[in-house]
């Protein structure tokens, strides 16, 4: 389990790694490497150039644009887990990250590469369709601006050109006081969710629920934005009932079907995890 | 426990292990770190069909390439062998078809990730590069993955050439069950199918060769469980004289089974190194382990069980059909192991089990840490359990009732071993085992926490499994004990060390006997020029056996030096003691002689006497043949949770008891058992080798095939029972397979009782979320 | 043609410089440039966690690293833990509490846990074992580690 041969390019600056993207055929863009390198080993891609970001200047930070939280897509997930910011202002974020892999895979791993490689059952993209991120693809043509609802295309298939690059994460935060709940169910302590479910809620003065947000992962080949059951729980007073409708809206999803987890397996986890991420973050719900 | 309850200087201490120091400072050496002068590098072309003729391999391109030294097919090596099977078969009456493995794949192939043929390069990375290279017409054949299907009239044969898919067929039996349930009150069936995975040492498999040219030998370094056998395959495969065949294990980063196999690659690279007349390494990968290297797999079971109304035991019977793969890589053992466990703690009047053992297009089936016993084990506690339920009597108390009495050892089973070596259960006392356990696990007050746990809407159960565990299996092991001039005691045994602390067990024995000092010994285990001959590791049979060849060995060392002594020091042998690297006269202790003035006295002086009368040389080679096998017992209970909305089984604790006879370090028992029932709890809810019905495995990494990682591994309370076996003069039975017998029986048997108010049975072992999630759904639906 | 590069880094403290494929990984850098064979390799797809080593003092699975990636950089191996003959702490903990049998996934142990002690030196048992979640063992049933490890926690406690 050796990778193949290929090129390799470490160039230093944005404009160098746009350059070189636009004038490789079959190159393959490295950023932590936690995903890339395991399927070089295993020789699933045969790339002929190799172009790592590790060097490039300005893509790994973590901001405060006042309504959002603005991160390079070059941030180890690690920085992630311990920003204050992030903590402070996408608690979502904050703990979703802490079931994404393992400790060593969060020191190389970044989020840029986590949402290009697109895996379904990831964290990080799921967090991003909840928190309806917006991100920066920077190419030959110019810097473009993309939902994130626009961005996968199909299994494991971002909407990015060879010769563009996703420089930046906008990550919208909630007002202070939301609630919020990250929950997933998988075998083992770090390993891909085989569903999971992200919930944001959001209650006004009378204690009804005035914006909520329920994506699930893992389940579908893109994660999937419960927007039915978001509709179903806003204007209604939180209680189990209600989460537990909104859950059974979930159960009724098209899941993906493998040799390892059947279809009805994964609908059965899409209400119980959409459910028990409600009901998390309706605890945590400080009424304004 | 820091010391066993007969401890002696050394013997019984939890003293700590000679081979940390090397293995914590990264001075360890295994197979994959050894760089010899030109050494290349070799990679191997393996299968992607289960099932498929071979009808050319074209090479030009794979050879053209820069870096590239040698493809070598079956054809390229036959002219350089004597011999081109791996003829491994143990002797069975059983076999209907010889099925030993092929040197590499020829005109068929009849397996994913069957070798074809070698690359050897400058690197591994080239010789990978090559792989893709190599140009095989393959014509995919019908292949058959699941072992009960392999059996039913018209299944698609393993291989072209087999009448069928039937390579064996045998009954464990005894007494007449047929007219036990003639004429029995009760009788319980089920149908049950388990599955075990593989071995999954975190070292793959690997081997460096190299041939000498000049001295006309080979030297063969192999992460192997096994190298006087392997040296002996490359005699015959070869041909080549004994002295000309040495094969070495180095550090060895775990066995658990399938390293006791003697694989292609390891012949295959040894040829290759003769013919090139470099050294050459190949070290498995990964994903080559899961295709390449043995495993244990499926058995399907039609069982029933005869009792009286009080849940006394009056018979069993049933057949088993077994997936052996596509070859035989070793025996018939797993089924064996498995049959023969069944009713071993119990005293059981009648037993038959017919078995059927059925090539499929798998990889083939080898022991893996257990061999087939767990799942021996998991039938019976099954059937005990459902007589329980079903009779209304407590789960403990019907296996009290049947448990063999210390009262009534040791105990003759009507049964022979599959050497034809009677079975005699030759100590221990059951069922104070299982109530030690019992108690510890609180199981007489569960019922009350269970009907309290429900009431809040939580699922909890507790289960039990007892288990006998033939241990220690012959025919013999060998050691010899030098102390050389320098005073240093040196120790070779055929054993083979793969992380068991074999070493330190070694040291220990011997230690007791010449001096208590651990620092002054050396301890080489499976080099075959330091022991003619030797077993190597495998069936928990270390201390067993190369254990006591080291304590006779020790004895006579122990004896010649104390004659020496006493005739030096003028003094009578029982006045005298070995302390470090002294003998001294007990409360004189500058009366004294060193070991090494002892060893160089006996070394021999020209034309003088050897002192005392004694014979030349400070050493002894002892190889005790132990023919009756050590049984150890044990009882598992497991208490669960289960999350019934996802069927998440979460094990809150383990408690094992058991009886290992004398104890030789405390610290590294514990760690046996306790690794063992971590492979038994990854056997119970998480490891799955899974094939499709094309024969493709669909579990070839780390993400699919789960092993479980810190979290998932419960808390465990041991309990340790010391019955000293008679049948060795340590007194000691084997511990490394202990463990992981009971662990998945208890579990799944909790796992049942925590869904008792859903009324589900548990008949299969692994068991996932999704499929406990599913019955559940299943029962609420009714 | 295969591309090659020459590497310069610091491991253990010595700064080594040697030519390899950019296509190596970190892994078989350390064991065959610069035969430093302590680190191991157990599933070369980033699960096993075997080769962890620290890379500017973060942990790193070494097979999911280039070895171009970590020119100009610092790296600690298990052949950097001992003080020469005198053991770690944490090694010291690991003997004393059976936390290895074959040894073979010590290094990665070892490396994840310096780190982890490095930045919780009193950890709860549960911080522990989700710590070592990324390392595989099939000898111990982690129990021992995890002894090794909160035995270590206290050692090393008492020493600063």
């Amino acid at each position: 389990m050796k990778p193949p041969v290929f090129s390799y390019h470490d160039p230093r600056s944005l404009a160098e790694a746009v350059s070189l993207l636009g004038r490789l055929e079959n190159a393959k863009v490295l950023a932590g490497g936690q995903s890339l390198m395991p399927m070089l080993n295993m020789r699933y891609v045969l790339p002929d150039h190799v172009v790592d970001l590790g060097r490039v200047e300005g893509l790994a930070y973590i901001r405060d644009d006042g309504e959002a939280v603005v991160v390079g897509a070059m941030t180890r997930q690690r920085d992630i887990e311990f920003s204050p910011l992030v903590k402070e202002k996408l608690p979502l974020l904050a703990e979703a990250i802490l079931s994404t892999g393992h400790r060593q895979t969060r020191n190389r791993g970044t989020i840029g590469g986590s949402l290009c490689h697109l895996d379904p059952s990831a964290e990080q993209v799921t967090v991003a369709a909840a928190l309806d991120a917006t991100l920066t693809i920077e190419g030959p043509r110019g810097r473009r601006t993309m939902p994130f609802a626009e961005f996968p295309v199909a299994f494991m298939t971002p909407n990015i050109e060879p010769d563009e690059l996703l420089v930046e994460i906008r990550l919208p935060a909630w007002p202070k006081g939301h609630g919020y709940g990250f929950v997933e169910f998988a075998r083992r302590h770090g390993d891909f969710a085989i569903a999971s479910a992200a919930a944001l809620l959001q209650v006004d003065g009378s204690g009804k629920i005035a914006r909520a947000s329920l994506t699930l992962g893992g389940v579908d080949t893109a994660p999937l934005r419960m927007t039915e059951a978001e509709e179903l729980m806003v204007g209604q007073v939180p209680d189990e009932g209600l989460f537990r409708a909104a859950g059974e809206i979930c159960g009724r999803i098209e899941a993906m079907d493998d040799a390892l987890v059947p279809a009805s397996y994964r609908r059965k986890l899409a209400a119980v995890m959409s459910r028990r991420a409600l009901v998390l973050a309706q605890g945590r719900v400080e009424r304004p | 426990m820091n010391s066993s309850e007969t401890a002696g200087l050394v013997f019984g201490q939890s003293v700590k292990r000679v081979e940390d120091f090397d293995l914590l400072t990264g001075r360890a050496r295994f197979v994959d770190d050894l760089k010899l002068p030109g050494m290349l590098e070799a990679a191997v072309l393996r299968s992607p069909h289960g099932h498929a003729a071979i009808r050319g391999i074209d090479k030009t391109a794979a050879l053209a390439m820069p870096g590239v030294h040698a493809v070598l097919t079956l054809e390229d090596f036959r002219p350089h062998l004597a011999n081109d099977r791996l003829i491994v078969a143990l002797p069975s009456p059983a076999w209907k078809i010889d099925a030993n493995r092929p040197f590499l794949a020829g005109k068929e192939t009849v397996h994913v990730g069957e070798p074809i043929a070698l690359v050897i390069a400058d690197s591994r990375y080239i010789a990978e590069d090559a792989l893709a290279l190599i140009e095989v017409d393959f014509d995919p054949l019908p292949a058959i993955s699941d072992c009960k299907a392999a059996l039913e009239p018209g299944a698609p044969k393993t291989h072209l050439a087999n009448p069928n898919n039937l390579v064996a067929e045998f009954e464990v039996a005894y007494g007449d069950a047929a007219a036990v349930f003639a004429s029995a009150p009760h009788s319980f069936k089920l149908s049950l199918w388990q599955h075990r995975g593989g071995g999954h040492s975190i070292e793959c498999r690997g081997a460096v060769a190299s041939w000498n040219e000049m001295e006309q030998n080979l030297t063969l370094w192999s992460s192997t469980q096994t190298p006087h056998a392997g040296m002996r395959m490359l005699v015959d495969i070869l041909g080549l004289d004994d002295g000309q065949v040495r094969v070495i294990t180095p550090d060895v980063g775990g066995g658990f089974g399938p390293k006791l196999c003697f694989y292609q690659e390891e012949a295959a690279v040894a040829a290759a190194s003769r013919m090139l007349g470099r050294p050459i390494k190949w070290i498995e990968d990964r994903r080559e382990h899961f295709t390449s290297t043995t495993q244990e797999r499926d058995q399907y079971w039609e069982v029933e069980l005869a009792t009286d109304g009080e849940g006394h035991v009056l018979g069993l019977r049933g057949n088993m059909i077994h997936d052996h793969g596509a070859w035989t890589a070793r025996g018939i053992n797993v089924a064996y192991e498995a049959s023969q466990a069944v009713t071993m703690p119990y005293d059981i009047a009648a037993y038959s089990m017919k078995v059927r053992v059925a090539l499929t297009n798998k990889v083939p089936v080898s022991p893996v840490r257990g061999a087939g016993q767990p799942q021996g084990v998991f039938v019976m506690e099954r059937l005990l359990d459902k007589a329980a339920r079903t009779l209304g009597i407590d789960r403990a108390e019907i296996r009290r009732r049947n448990l063999i009495p210390a009262s009534k050892m040791p105990f003759t089973k009507p049964m022979k071993t599959r050497g034809g070596i009677q079975v005699l259960l030759d100590s221990g006392d059951y069922p104070k085992c299982q109530q030690a356990a019992l108690d510890k696990a609180g199981w007489d007050g569960f019922r009350a926490r269970q009907q309290a746990a429900l009431a809040e809407g939580r699922y909890i159960g507790i289960g039990m499994a007892n288990f006998v565990k033939g241990t220690g299996r012959g025919p013999f092991e060998g050691a010899t004990v030098r102390i050389g001039t320098s005073g240093k005691i040196q120790v070779h045994t055929g054993a083979a060390a793969m992380g068991q602390s074999t070493k330190t067990m070694m040291a220990q024995v011997v230690a007791e006997q010449l001096g208590a000092d651990m620092e002054n010994i050396t301890v080489t285990a499976g080099d075959t020029a330091t022991i003619g001959f030797g077993m190597g590791g495998y069936n928990s049979r270390q201390a067993v056996l190369a254990g006591s060849a080291a304590h006779l060995a020790s004895l006579v060392v122990r004896k010649k030096l104390l004659a020496v002594a006493s005739e030096v020091l003028e003094a009578a042998v029982d006045d005298l003691e070995i302390v470090g690297s002294d003998v001294r006269v007990k409360g004189v202790p500058d009366m004294k002689m060193g070991l090494r003035d002892i060893a160089k006295a006996l070394a021999g002086t020209p034309g003088f006497r050897l002192p005392a009368g004694q014979s030349p040389a400070l050493e002894a080679t002892e190889q005790p043949v132990i023919d009756g096998m050590a049984y150890a017992n044990g009882t598992a209970v497991a208490e669960v949770e289960i999350d019934i909305e996802t069927g998440l089984v979460e094990i809150h604790h383990l408690t094992l008891a058991h009886d290992c006879g004398r104890i030789i370090n405390p610290m590294i028992v514990d760690g046996q058992m306790v690794g063992g029932a971590a492979h038994g709890v990854g056997n119970a809810l998480f490891e799955w080798m899974g094939y499709d019905e094309n024969a493709q495995p669909i579990t070839t990494n780390y993400g699919e095939y789960l092993l479980i990682s810190a979290p998932e591994m419960p808390p465990i309370d041991l309990i340790h029972q010391e019955s000293p076996t008679p049948l060795n003069p340590l007194g000691v039975k084997g511990v490394g397979e202990c463990g992981v017998v009971p662990t998945a029986p208890a579990i799944i048997s909790a796992i049942e009782d925590a869904l008792s108010p859903f009324g589900l049975s548990m008949t299969r072992v692994p068991i996932t979320p999704a499929e406990i999630a599913a019955m559940i759904e299943e029962a609420q639906a009714k | 043609m295969t591309e090659m590069r020459k590497i310069s880094v610091k491991v253990n403290g010595k700064a080594y410089e040697a030519e390899a494929e950019v296509r190596m990984h970190l892994a078989d850098f350390l064991r065959q440039k610069l035969g430093l064979t302590g680190t191991h390799l157990g599933c070369e797809h980033g699960v096993c966690g075997a080769c962890t080593i620290l890379l500017d003092g973060r942990t790193a699975r070494s097979c999911l690293t280039l070895a171009v990636q970590v020119d100009g950089h610092e790296i600690m191996t298990i052949e950097g833990i001992a003080d020469g003959d005198t053991l770690h702490p944490l090694q010291e903990a690991f003997r004393d509490n059976h936390g290895l049998q074959c040894g073979f996934c010590t290094p990665g142990m070892l490396t994840t846990l310096i780190e982890l002690l490095r930045d919780n030196p009193d950890p709860t048992e549960e911080e522990v074992r989700i710590g070592i979640s990324g390392n595989l063992c099939r000898c111990t049933g982690y129990q021992g580690i995890v002894a090794a490890a909160l035995d270590a926690a206290k050692r090393m406690r008492a020493l600063s």
